[in-house]
């Protein structure tokens, strides 16, 4: 048992800690405040503290626990709410109330629940580490898989059908004459990778149902992107509608640093939205991690690497798993102020020097995966991180190691936000890596996809460079060509990009209406090309009754959407005057 | 704000004294960030903080500034305590320093109560989703800004613009729609001059308010340090009153960019790194640390809405003020210098301000079915003939179209009929409304696209 030698913020100094070792998690003080040893010297233990040290004193104990930091799986994951180190804030309001007490001790997981398992293997069969051995129904949308643990294998001795908890064993399993018991629940430490067997590029869409991310920025399973973007420009709310819509199988919403209302709001929403395609509520493929701005500071650095791992678990059952981080400029913030602590020689703007290294290994354990064990399975692993830049200045450091290591960008504009743009996904600064690879997917459902997407963007691009123009010379002095192609943009713009996350509708596109709504954009175009080639002024195009209708389109609920496109696109046909053969 | 005090331990071993900070020989039992009072040779006693403890040393800094001399013939006191607050329901009506005492002549609080005034965050999964509109009375926000119950909302201002004005009169007009019940008042001047601080005080005594109010005040030539404890102070009240009396609670916090400038000023001392513009890395955690004392609590009646106001140093909205403020607060309402200059007041700044609760606060059963589609159009009416208003300062106004013109004047309308309005001006938010839906009958029908119809059949003048 150590002592407390010196206390500095969340950093404090034990002495008498021979025997301890780096990432050991110990109780400071009389309180039992959580701790984690970052550092040894001597007698001497470097810890960070998880909860605040105000009140602490010199001389208090500071007791191991002999185990590192590790992060707790099994069932009864989904549907929880967690702190920024895996306490379970549903039973800490149960337990303590309505405010969080320091030096409270929460398992992640209930102990006392029982679980239906399923084996899938019987006695006799050899297993290896990864192997599925059952299953339990952890919630209407997830079955959780029971894994062998890492590094383990022999011969099936026993197995249990029946109601466990997550601490019994519900499989023996022999090696060497050496009996192991196999309960539910596994640990893994938060900051180490888990294993699999081979990685594959990303290839298939994460479907969000946001229009702009889907088609013209598409993100694909297993893939790693970051939105960036001044206050109010739409992180959250972009990070919220990709937990919500997306096809993934499980999601983990991780708020780092950010506001208490904002996930009460979250937490409230899962529990009466629905999944769109299965009907179910949203909170049955949810974990939250909430570890608000007011939260200490320091597990916001591990809060990421929980929610990591858990993401890397599921996939590890051969889920499609989603990670969104909200915001990994509050967790590179926490490392900044521990540096600051330990009185490291800062980086740029005061960030650590490893700010870079250690956000990658954050990203990297994205990705797409030939699961270990059997039977074969592929699982992935998406993560997608907001950045919170100072003024909104990109070159900042957060915004800039991000960028290098990220492969699909979603550059919030403040510009589009103060004209009310949402979402703001700059479409000029954004970029996907992602956009061929995901071609193939989209090809099955349009083999136009890549012209219609190219078209489009170069049509916004176009736009941008006459709106200088016009800036100069007002709309009126452009040539008709120009003025269908700004029109043109502009109904991109507003009645395609512009999309509303708190309408019923337009909230969710999936990729065939998605893919409809910008061809007949597309198609309007096309014909407003003939019309004026045949002498109509564009303000006469502009007046045309169907322009009303594309502007209609985003609301039309969906049983009505093919109906009403498929009479939209009649009326386009027939407004040109053209003769035969068409286009 | 004497809190009781067993023992005291005292100890003249100071071996460094440097800048505001004492290094001392440590002595058993010390706290982390506990309070201290240092007496300086002369017998001036000085407040100052733990800030780093260990075995053999301990590091104090002092606040106010005293020279090395002093210090290094200082004592030393330690109060066993980190800053606490008496509460009882007697608080209510009462004036408070920076430090808790009473500067109104009135007794000191009797409480057996004492809360930390850094206060217990509240557990995320506790909290309820803030939704209750309050009508202030004023367009720009009742129309377009709504600020809800359990919201922090701050007024972003320049240095001259009528912020004071507008809080004291949402302080006066704040009320529930269709309740009787009023706010408590919560008032929290950090290093404001003696006459903002008289200002909104006098404007309590006039209206009454003040019996249901409580004020701590820090002017501008009281301590920095306390503008640290002040508005930790005002929050801590504010959440007695709402957790335990289970009130409805509007805090105002004013200014908060002196608060920020004490926390540099402090931090510089302290020989720390700076961030941006030499205010501290921990800023936004320490800003986050009195915001995010806003909110709802589910099962308890009570709630704090926190109105922070600051002035924008050279009116920048990127400055780390405003900025880190607006990553933290749920929206902001922005003065703008071009409407004060054309003697608008309110001067809100529609494009620049936003409530991110906005939506859960209104349409039916919160204010009126139509409000969200009137809220849009409006919006997108004023920023349409606001572009166009722009452009045609370069290109003359000859070179719009007429539909052009229409938005153009509409701008103009908008802005002397729906944002301007008198300061003891309280409008319904269906008053609101109705001058909103004037305007849209200037417009082309068919422009009303982000209107459902029927509501344009119910609400647009014939
Ligand atoms: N897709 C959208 N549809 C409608 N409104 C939106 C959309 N995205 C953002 N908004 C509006 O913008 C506001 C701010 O969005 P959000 O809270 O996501 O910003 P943020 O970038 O996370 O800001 P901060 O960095 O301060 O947390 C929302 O409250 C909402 O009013
Ligand atoms: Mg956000």
């Amino acid at each position: 048992m150590g002592k407390i030698w010196r206390i500095s913020g969340p950093v404090v100094i034990a002495e008498d800690m021979r025997g301890s070792q780096v990432y050991e998690v110990v109780d400071v003080g009389e309180a039992r405040l959580s701790g984690e040893i970052i550092g040894l010297e001597g007698d001497k233990a470097v810890i960070q503290v998880y909860e605040d040290t105000v009140g602490l004193r010199v001389g208090e104990p500071v007791a191991g626990t002999g185990e590192i930091l590790m992060v707790e799986l099994g069932p009864g994951m989904v549907g929880n709410i967690y702190d920024g180190v895996q306490r379970s804030l549903v039973t800490m309001k149960e337990d303590i109330g309505d405010f969080l007490i320091r030096g409270t001790r929460t398992a992640a997981l209930d102990r006392e629940k029982k679980w239906p398992f399923t084996p899938s293997v019987k006695a006799g069969d050899k297993v290896y580490e990864g192997d599925i051995i059952g299953t339990v129904p952890e919630t209407g949308l997830i079955d959780h898989k029971i894994m062998v643990p890492i590094g383990m294998e022999g011969i099936i001795s026993e197995i249990y059908d029946g109601d466990f908890t997550i601490k019994e064993p519900v499989a023996i399993i022999e090696n060497n004459g050496k009996r192991i018991e196999i309960p539910m629940m596994q640990q893994w430490p938060a900051r180490k990778p888990r294993v699999y067997k081979r990685r594959f590029d990303p290839v298939d869409l994460l479907v969000t149902g946001t229009r702009i991310i889907d088609y013209l920025f598409p993100l694909a399973l297993g893939g790693k992107a970051a939105i960036p973007g001044g206050f109010g420009t739409g992180k959250t709310v972009n990070l919220q509608q990709m937990a919500r819509w997306s096809q993934t199988h499980l999601n983990i919403y991780v708020g780092c640093g950010e506001r208490g209302n904002e996930m009460a709001d979250v937490l409230h929403s899962f529990k009466q939205l629905k999944d769109p395609v299965t009907g179910r509520l949203l909170q049955e493929k949810e974990i939250f991690i909430a570890n608000t701005s007011n939260m200490p500071v320091v597990a916001r650095e591990i809060s990421i690497f929980i929610g990591i791992t858990m993401a890397e678990y599921f996939r590890d059952m051969g889920y499609d798993v989603l990670l969104v981080a909200d915001s990994t400029s509050r967790w590179a913030e926490a490392m900044r102020e521990i540096g600051a602590r330990l009185e490291e020689t800062p980086g740029e703007e005061g960030f650590p020097t490893y700010l870079g290294s250690r956000l990658s290994t954050f990203y990297e354990r994205s990705g797409r995966v030939e699961c270990i064990g059997n039977p074969s399975r592929m699982g992935s692993a998406t993560v997608i991180g907001s950045v919170s830049p100072p003024g909104a200045d990109f070159s900042e450091p957060v915004t800039q190691a991000t960028l290098r290591i990220i492969d699909a960008l979603y550059s919030l504009d403040v510009a589009l936000a103060n004209k009310r743009h949402f979402p703001t996904i700059n479409w000029l600064q954004s970029y996907s890596l992602y956009a061929d690879s995901v071609d193939k997917w989209w090809n099955k459902i349009s083999d136009d996809y890549s012209s219609i997407r190219n078209e489009a963007l170069t049509l916004l691009q176009k736009e941008a460079e006459l709106e200088e123009i016009v800036r100069l010379v007002g709309p009126e002095a452009l040539p008709e060509d120009d003025k269908l192609l700004l029109l043109a943009a502009r109904i991109i713009r507003e009645d395609y990009l512009m999309q509303s996350a708190y309408h019923p509708v337009d909230t969710y596109t999936d990729p065939e209406r998605n893919h409809k709504m910008l061809t007949t954009i597309m198609k309007f175009y096309h014909m407003g090309k003939e019309l004026a080639e045949s002498g109509m002024l564009v303000s006469e195009i502009n007046s045309l009754k169907v322009l009303q209708k594309i502007s209609r389109m985003k609301d039309i609920p969906n049983e009505e959407f093919d109906q009403y496109v498929s009479e939209l696109w009649t009326e386009i046909d027939k407004s040109t005057l053209y003769q035969e053969g068409g286009m | 704000m004497e809190a009781l005090q067993l023992f005291t331990r005292q100890t003249k071993a100071i071996a460094v004294a440097r800048r505001s900070l004492l290094v001392i020989e440590s002595i058993p039992g010390i706290r982390y960030n506990e309070i201290v009072d240092v007496e300086l040779g002369t017998g001036e006693v000085r407040t100052g903080q733990v800030i780093e403890v260990g075995k053999l040393t301990t590091v104090v800094q002092v606040f106010g500034g005293v020279s090395e001399v002093d210090l290094l013939n200082s004592k030393v006191r330690y109060k066993g305590e980190t800053l606490k607050l008496p509460v009882s329901p007697d608080i209510l009506g009462r004036i408070f320093d920076g430090s808790g005492n009473p500067i109104d002549g009135g007794p000191s609080i009797v409480s057996d109560d004492y809360l930390d005034i850094n206060g217990i965050p509240a557990n995320p999964a506790s909290r309820m989703p803030p939704a209750e509109f309050i009508e202030t009375g004023i367009s720009a926000i009742d129309g377009l800004n709504v600020l809800v119950r359990g919201q922090k909302l701050p007024i972003f201002s320049g240095s001259g613009l009528p912020h004071n004005k507008i809080a004291a009169q949402i302080l006066r007009q704040a009320s529930l729609k269709g309740k009787s019940e009023e706010f408590a008042i919560v008032f929290g001047a950090v290093g404001v001059s003696y006459d903002d601080a008289s200002y909104f005080i006098s404007n309590l005594e006039e209206t009454g308010a003040l019996s249901r109010a409580v004020g701590f005040i820090n002017t501008a030539s009281s301590p920095v340090i306390e503008r640290l404890s002040t508005p930790r102070l005002a929050l801590t009240a504010a959440e007695y009153l709402a957790w335990e009396l289970n009130m409805h609670v509007l805090v105002i916090l004013t200014d908060i960019t002196n608060y920020c400038d004490a926390l540099r000023e402090l931090a510089a001392m302290r020989g720390e790194i700076p961030s941006r513009r030499g205010y501290p890395g921990y800023m936004y955690t320490d800003l986050a640390s009195l915001y995010e004392r806003a909110g709802r609590i589910s099962g308890r009646e009570g709630s704090v809405t926190i109105l922070p106001i600051l002035t924008m140093p050279d009116d920048d909205i990127t400055h780390p003020i405003p900025d880190l403020t607006g990553y933290i607060t749920e929206g902001q309402i922005v003065l703008s210098r071009a409407l004060e200059r054309k003697r608008i007041y309110p001067p809100i700044d529609v494009f620049l301000s936003l409530s991110r609760m906005m939506k859960e606060g209104i349409g039916e059963g919160n204010t009126r079915e139509d409000h969200n589609n009137a809220f849009m159009q409006s919006y997108a009416m004023y920023a349409e003939g606001s572009y166009l208003r722009e452009i045609s300062t370069v290109i003359g106004s000859e070179a719009l179209s007429d539909r052009d013109k229409i938005y153009l004047d509409a701008a103009n309308r908008f802005e002397q009929e729906f944002i301007s309005q008198d300061e003891q001006e309280r409008r319904t938010v269906e008053e609101t409304l109705g001058i909103a839906w004037k305007l849209f009958s200037m417009l082309p029908i068919e422009d009303l696209k982000l209107i459902q119809r029927e509501y344009i059949n119910k609400y647009l003048p014939k």
